[in-house]
Parts: C-alpha cells; sequence; structure tokens
C-alpha cells in the first residue's frame, strides 16, 4: 500500500524507530545538549562522553517521528570510537546527501546512513533527519546548551 | 442529510479533481486553508481582465467600476455576518492583522498599565502574541483561561479570572487545534455584564456555521478569508461602530485621510480610517464572490453537513485502536486532531500524503494547547463542505494500513 515510500522508510529505519539504539541518559557526560525542531515538536537531548578528541560514547533521549528516531539512533551507533573532526566531515557528507538532490552518494564515507538519503526527495522532512546532526554539531563545537532547526 | 449537493460542489472546484501521487486527492487540510471554486478564480481574472483600476480615487470609468466591486464586497460581507453597517467592516490582509490592528489601536487608546486582558488556553499564536506585545510594551496583563481534558473551556474558571481590572476578553469562536466551539454568547454575556468588550477570533468558525454579530452581540469580529474559500491576503475585521469611531488609526497614510496639512491632519470617517493605503482590491472583489457562493449553498445547510461527516468521522477514528482524539469538546466543528500510540504524527503526514490525502500534522500554532495534552504534535484531519463520507473512509483505512505497517 505504501510502495511509494519504501525509499523513506526502509526497514532499518522503522528497526531503529521501533529499538532505538544507545537510548539512555549519560549521566557523566562530558556534553549534554538538546535538539529542538519547532515545527513538528521533536526534541532531543544528546549526551557525548569524550577521551581528548575522540567520542567514546554517545547517547539521546527524547521523541520524535521515525526519521528523527532512526537517523539519531544511527548516528549515536557510528560516531563512537571517530574523533571530532571525522565527526564533523560524516556530518558534511549526510548534510550534502540529504538535501543536494542531483550528486552522487558518496557511499564508502556514508556507510549504513545511505538509509536515510530517502529525504532527498521529501524536503518536509530532511530537518527531521537533520536534527540530529545539527545536535552533535553543536555539541562538538561546545555552543550553546540547546539548538532549534528554524 | 442526502439532499446535501455535495457533488455538485465538489465540481465547482477545479483543484480537487486531480491526483496526488496516483490517487485521487483527499483534501482534508481545510482549517489550514480551503480551496477556491471556478466563480471566485473566474471572478478575479474577470476583474483584473475587465474592470480594475485603483478604488475611491478616480473620476474614470475603471475606478468607478472597481470602486462599486469593492464597496460591493463590503456590503456583501456586512450581509453575511449581519453587522449594522459597512461602516462597520474593515478590510485588513486577515484574522492576524485584525488582532494587530486590534492590540494596536484599541490597546494604546483604551488600555493603562495594569489593564488586564482574558484570553483562554486554546488560543491561536495570533491571539496570544500581539497581547503578549502590547504587554510588554504597555504594561497591562495577560490572563489565561483554562480548559478541561475535552478541550472545552472552564467555564466557571473563565468568570473567576474576570476581576475589576479585566478590560478586554479576547477568545476563540472555535478552536482550529482541537475543534472546539466555545460558548460565546455565554463569554459575552459574562463580559458584558462587567462592560467589558469581546473580540471574538472568527478565523475558523466562520466557514463551518452562521455568525449574526449583532445576535451574539460581541464588540469584534476578525476572520480570513482565505478559510472561507476565498483568496489569500484579505480578511474583515467587524467592530461596533461607536467603538471604532472613539479608536485611533492603527497605520497613516493615503485612503485614511480626509484633509492633510504639515500642521496636522483630519482622518476619515469609518471605515476607511482604519483602510491606510491602497487596499487588496481584487481579493476584497473575491471575497465577495465565495460569500456569495457561501450564501448559496446555505450556511445552516454546510453547518449540519458538516456536522453529520464530522460525527461519522468520529465514530469511526473511535474504532481504531490506539488512537486518541485530541479534543472531544461537546461542542464541536468539522476538525479531527488525534495522536496514534506507535507513530508520530509527521510519520502519519508523510504517510497519508502518499494515499493523496493532505492532512496537518505539527502543533497548529497552538503551542500552548500541545504542551497542555503533554503532545508534541497532533495530526489534524479538517473538513469542509465538499468532503464526502467517502473520503472519510479513505482516510481511516489509511489510519489502519500505517498502523499495521509500524506495528
Ligand atoms: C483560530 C485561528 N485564529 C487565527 C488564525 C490566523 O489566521 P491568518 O493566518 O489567516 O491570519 C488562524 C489560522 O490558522 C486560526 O485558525
Amino acid at each position: 500500500m505504501f510502495e511509494d515510500l519504501r525509499d523513506l522508510y526502509q526497514e532499518v529505519i522503522f528497526d531503529h524507530n521501533r529499538n532505538p539504539r544507545n537510548f539512555r541518559v549519560m549521566d557523566n557526560a562530558d556534553r549534554e545538549v538538546e535538539g529542538f525542531n519547532p515545527l513538528c515538536g521533536d526534541r532531543l537531548t544528546l549526551y557525548l562522553k569524550l577521551d581528548g578528541d575522540i567520542i567514546t560514547d554517545a547517547s539521546f533521549q527524547g521523541s520524535g517521528c521515525a526519521i528523527s528516531t532512526a537517523s539519531v539512533s544511527l548516528m549515536t551507533e557510528i560516531v563512537q570510537g571517530k574523533t571530532e573532526l571525522e565527526a564533523e566531515e560524516l556530518f558534511n557528507q549526510f548534510h550534502e546527501m540529504t538535501t543536494g538532490k542531483d550528486e552522487e552518494i558518496n557511499l564508502e564515507a556514508i556507510g549504513k546512513l545511505a538509509v536515510l538519503a530517502g529525504v532527498r526527495e521529501y524536503p518536509a522532512r530532511v530537518k527531521c533527519a537533520t536534527l540530529a546532526w545539527h545536535t552533535l554539531d553543536a555539541a562538538l563545537k561546545n555552543q550553546e546548551a540547546s539548538i532549534s532547526t528554524e | 442529510m442526502t439532499d446535501f449537493p455535495v457533488e455538485k460542489i465538489r465540481a465547482d472546484f477545479p483543484i480537487l479533481q486531480q491526483q496526488i501521487r496516483n490517487k485521487p486527492l483527499v483534501y482534508l487540510d481545510n482549517a489550514a486553508t480551503t480551496q477556491k471554486p471556478n466563480c471566485v478564480i473566474d471572478c478575479i481574472s474577470d476583474f483584473y481582465r475587465q474592470d480594475y483600476a485603483n478604488v475611491h480615487r478616480g473620476v474614470h470609468t475603471l475606478s468607478v467600476r472597481a470602486t462599486d466591486q469593492y464597496e460591493g464586497a463590503r456590503e456583501t460581507v456586512k450581509d453575511f455576518i449581519n453587522a449594522q453597517s459597512t461602516k462597520e467592516i474593515v478590510f485588513v490582509k486577515g484574522t492576524t492583522e485584525a488582532i494587530n490592528l486590534l492590540a494596536h489601536s484599541y490597546g494604546k487608546s483604551f488600555l493603562k498599565p495594569g489593564d488586564e486582558i482574558l484570553i483562554t488556553a486554546m488560543e491561536h499564536h495570533s491571539n496570544i502574541v500581539p497581547w503578549q506585545m502590547l504587554c510588554q510594551e504597555l504594561g497591562t496583563v495577560l490572563k489565561v483561561a483554562p480548559i478541561n481534558l475535552q478541550g472545552e473551556l472552564i467555564v466557571e474558571e473563565f468568570e473567576k479570572l474576570i476581576t475589576a481590572k479585566t478590560r478586554l476578553v479576547s477568545v476563540v469562536h472555535m478552536s482550529n487545534a482541537l475543534g472546539t466551539v466555545n460558548p460565546v454568547k455565554k463569554i459575552i454575556d459574562l463580559a458584558h455584564e462587567r462592560n467589558i468588550p469581546v473580540i471574538l477570533d472568527g478565523a475558523q468558525a466562520i466557514p463551518h456555521m452562521p455568525v449574526d454579530v449583532q445576535a451574539l452581540e460581541c464588540d469584534f469580529y476578525v476572520f480570513s478569508g482565505h478559510k472561507l474559500y476565498a483568496p489569500t491576503g484579505v480578511g474583515v475585521l467587524y467592530g461596533k461602530q461607536e467603538i471604532l469611531e472613539a479608536m485611533q488609526p492603527y497605520q497613516g497614510g493615503g485612503d485614511m485621510i480626509r484633509k492633510v496639512t504639515f500642521k496636522e491632519t483630519e482622518y476619515n470617517n469609518l471605515p476607511y480610517k482604519f483602510e491606510a493605503g491602497t487596499p487588496n482590491i481584487a481579493d476584497v472583489v473575491g471575497l465577495g464572490a465565495a460569500i456569495g457562493y457561501l450564501t448559496g449553498v446555505g450556511m445552516d445547510n454546510i453547518a449540519r453537513y458538516e456536522a453529520e461527516l464530522l460525527a461519522y468521522a468520529t465514530d469511526k477514528a473511535k474504532q481504531i485502536e490506539g488512537l486518541r482524539l485530541i479534543g472531544e469538546a461537546h461542542e464541536k466543528g468539522a476538525i479531527l486532531s488525534f495522536v496514534l500510540d506507535k507513530v508520530h504524527p509527521h510519520d502519519i503526514g508523510t504517510m497519508l500524503d502518499s494515499l493523496g490525502i493532505a492532512v496537518r500534522a505539527g502543533h497548529h500554532c497552538a503551542m500552548p494547547v500541545m504542551d497542555f495534552f503533554e503532545i508534541p504534535a497532533t495530526a489534524r484531519a479538517s473538513f469542509a463542505m465538499y468532503n464526502t463520507h467517502q473520503e472519510v473512509d479513505v482516510l481511516m483505512d489509511g489510519i489502519k494500513s500505517l498502523i499495521e505497517v509500524f506495528g
């Protein structure tokens, strides 16, 4: 019935939505930033544990749509063990993938985050996918305690 | 109501005849804005093709024709809401501008620091923010009357919040987030017993029910054309003549003056005092055409038909496991706001869109309402006179299928 949506809602996304990974409060976090999308009310808190410039742990709390939940869940998995610089580079790749309509996706660099590439056909949903990454960006730059997509 | 000519009405709306994602469009976002019938679309293009010129300014034929049509629309609006005089009908951009006009003009003409303005907990942001801005500037105080879990105003609490300092009441006639129709006559009577004027935000009510401002005795009634099958960029501020007379103008410029020297300016008569500058002429004319169409269908008939449609939809929605209605007021207009246990409103919106169904997902410019129900957002199906029972079925089947997919 929802054939048109297969690219957007891939099985991996349903899986992460049903069973989000790293969905927990981190008591001894080095960074804690809240991300908010006022348009749809999605709200998440991202926690990071850092060792030097290496992200040793990432977790989150909050509620959002399937796309934003899957995105943050996948992100917390993939950034663990990465340096801040590598994480920033992933953010750039991810941003390009979700907003650059015509460009080829660099599958090697983006890895399993490619399941979120479908949002590029749904402009109204891009922010759902990128909220997690904007929040990570703010956390790494150690900027504000909360950010908003608007 | 089997005799309601819904198929005939649908045929008058060209946009409804299309397919979205290879499915027949089911347009259920009417609380955000309504579609336009041929007579409105044609009226605007005919007006630009044949009769367009500036109003109130020229002696030439086109200016006279344009002015006649513009003022004719004012007469149509006056009759539609049963105002006493066309002097009480001010054309504005929409509900938002009307409330800002009132906050500015009424506020600065009549309110003092410490005076209280009373609203309800179910207001649209446009009936909250202008008052907050005024309070910041003027030192007035905003009071908010609470709602219950059905999404109804708690009238006793509202009454308790009317104090010796209350100087203005501004409430929504029908809530866009919940569908609740407020007991506005009761509210007006309570306020008037204490000589407090009342503003009604009629943005949602006006397309769904007959409105008679004299019967209501409201002091102001405001609404937008675009939710009433008319173009965007035009709305109405109704105000009782004696109050409008006493109010300072909102904007200064052409049309709102009688005489200007560098020493002083004499303002024009009502309603022109509040219509500075060249107005949105063609769209006002289009508003007149939309009201003409609605009068032909009959607002009573529309109200009856939509009540039936809402009852049908509500009944079906309640049979869906995991669906929670947000807003179950006893008196309700044709709006179905809901959340699902396992599916976020945003996903509901995208999923339904893939079936050709347009609903709104979000906070509906009523964040305090979302906070009250402790939800981030709702999905909202809002109905209009051109929606059918069959479309309700398509919606409900869609909801059931997407619940399965998310399972
Ligand atoms: C109850 C209510 N009030 C005010 C408004 C604002 O109307 P507009 O955006 O046309 O100015 C809306 C529109 O969503 C509404 O539903």
